[in-house]
């Protein structure tokens, strides 16, 4: 037991090690210009530094909370949305093509327009990013719903089950892996867009830390504002992978 | 006798974008109170068609379906249906998926006699052991037993089933036959079996309606001898062996007709 725990976190961690000794052998071989390539050691003292003198946790406080309620707001309005396209295939002939239309639209292109109509502010960031989340969220739940097989309906007709009965006993369980689908693909898409989000006259967030940093030539500040993008994003969505586990347990998998 | 469900001139037809299509043409039989009636044919002939019909699923074109005496206009509780693909709800629990049909408003059974039920089933169909476990631990034969508990504990007068046993091994199969006419024994129901097994309708039914290649008309309707309680020894029976002949050679008859027809295998059934 206790073997193959230390196993699994081996395997894990082997990845991340190689990684790192990879970034150390590129610097060293000579093939790029060493001050281009702030070694890993650099780059944590720079994290450490950025830690305690620069507040980086409310940076990371301020980017998390954008993406949140960026992907809470953007999957709110999806999963409705989603499931109206899904389940009446009128709505969908009806409504595919614009939503392919505005899916396609990278949220960057839209800063522009944003900030004519919503300004600078925290509102402006957040358009962006329950733009990006809505559009993604939006898509998973459609095709996910579309696919619920009509026999579970039919079993539970013909056990007595009324209109609403179905939808509550049946169409939700059906419809809640769906949901959390769309809301792990939303969250990495919104990650995503948070660098552009706060292109729009950020003061902070990780976002900005490396847009400013950019200005500066600061690379390793950009290298600590990168890899805190991934490990919150890798973060986030382990939680949720946990909360999926949990809620579908029923579920039949290919590999367990 | 009791009439139960009624075929009256049914026929079913579908407008393809190569024409009409016939599924069931001019079926008319009654089923009385306490039928065990099997529809046997080649496959996709239009038998599950005919059932579909009965459970409120599909509507006739012309004729009429009737169920205690009055047209079928949907599904309901008391018309149990056991699918060919089972349909056990896999985010339930085995006891909870036999609970699903108790818990609805339509069969309005007290939450105090819902665990005896549940229990009683689960006793029955041999998944006790299961009570909490998830669809997904489960083997075929046991969804199968599970389907038909969550079926029967709703207590409808009424059962279709469609090629319940089809995807079963033959042993499993054989326990499920037997078990089937143990439950049937105790609780008295009418039934109505699609198959394409001969052996089976003749080891379980009252009656047989045997049905040609599509569109889905009655070749003939046999009695099966055979009282009540019945086991595996009836089919050491030389009657058992002719009627298995008799019948046999009909759906053989439709099976070759069918092939001869060539049409694309478009519509199964």
């Amino acid at each position: 037991m206790n073997g193959q725990v230390v196993r699994r976190l081996l395997l894990g961690l082997a990845p991340w090690v190689g990684a790192i000794l990879l970034w150390y052998a590129v610097r060293w071989s000579g093939f790029v210009n060493a001050s281009l390539i702030p070694a890993p050691h650099q780059v944590a003292a720079k994290f450490y530094e950025l830690l305690t003198r620069e507040n980086l946790l409310l940076d990371i406080y301020v980017s998390s909370r954008r993406v949140v309620l960026g992907v809470v707001l953007g999957i709110l309005v999806a999963v409705p949305v989603g499931f109206l396209l899904g389940w009446y295939r009128p709505a969908r002939t009806f409504a595919d093509p614009m939503i392919n239309f505005f899916r396609a639209l990278p949220p960057i292109a839209l800063i522009p327009l944003v900030i004519v109509y919503f300004g600078v502010d925290e509102l402006a960031k957040l358009v962006i990013l329950f733009y990006a989340a809505f559009f993604s969220g939006v898509i998973v739940m459609y095709e996910g719903v579309s696919q619920i097989t009509p026999l579970y309906i039919r079993v539970a007709k013909t056990l007595g089950a009324n209109e609403f009965e179905i939808f509550r006993k049946v169409i939700i369980p059906l419809t809640v892996p769906h949901i959390l689908t769309a809301l792990r693909v939303a969250l990495g898409v919104a990650w995503a867009t948070l660098v552009a989000s706060e292109l729009i006259a950020a003061q902070r967030g990780l976002g900005a830390m490396i847009q400013n940093a950019s200005t500066y030539f600061l690379l390793d500040v950009i290298y600590v504002g990168i890899i805190c993008i991934g490990v919150i994003a890798l973060i986030m969505d382990l939680i949720l992978r946990k909360i999926s586990a949990r809620l579908l347990v029923w579920q039949e998998r290919a590999m367990s | 006798m009791k009439k139960r469900a009624q075929f009256d001139h049914v026929s079913l037809a579908f407008e393809t974008p190569k024409g009409r299509l016939n599924v069931v043409e001019d079926v008319s039989y009654d089923i009385n109170d306490g039928d065990f009636i099997a529809v046997i044919g080649p496959s996709g002939c239009g038998k599950t068609t005919m059932m579909s019909m009965l459970a409120g699923f599909q509507k006739p074109t012309t004729g009429k379906v009737l169920f205690d005496g009055a047209p079928v206009t949907g599904p309901g509780p008391e018309r149990g249906v056991i699918f060919q693909e089972y349909g056990v709800f896999p985010w339930l629990t085995v006891k909870q998926n036999i609970a699903f049909g108790l818990k609805l408003k339509a069969n309005r059974v007290p939450d105090s006699e819902r665990d005896a039920i549940c229990d009683h089933y689960l006793s029955l169909m041999g998944l006790a052991d299961f009570a909490n476990s998830y669809p997904k631990h489960l083997s075929g034969g046991m969804r199968q037993r599970l389907a038909i508990a969550r079926a029967y504990a709703v207590k409808p007068q009424f059962l279709l089933m469609d090629e319940p046993f089809g995807a079963l091994d033959a042993q499993t199969r054989a326990n499920m036959q037997n078990l089937l006419l143990k439950v049937l024994a105790a609780e008295g129901k009418t039934v109505m079996l699609i198959t394409h097994s001969v052996e089976e309708a003749i080891y379980l039914a009252s009656r047989i309606v045997v049905v040609t290649a599509r569109p889905a008309k009655i070749k003939e309707i046999i009695e099966v001898p055979f009282p009540y309680p019945r086991d595996e020894s009836i089919e050491e029976r030389p009657e058992f062996g002719e009627l298995r002949s008799h019948i046999r050679q009909l759906v053989m008859d439709e099976y070759r007709a069918q092939q001869a027809q060539m049409r694309p295998a478009s519509f199964s059934e």
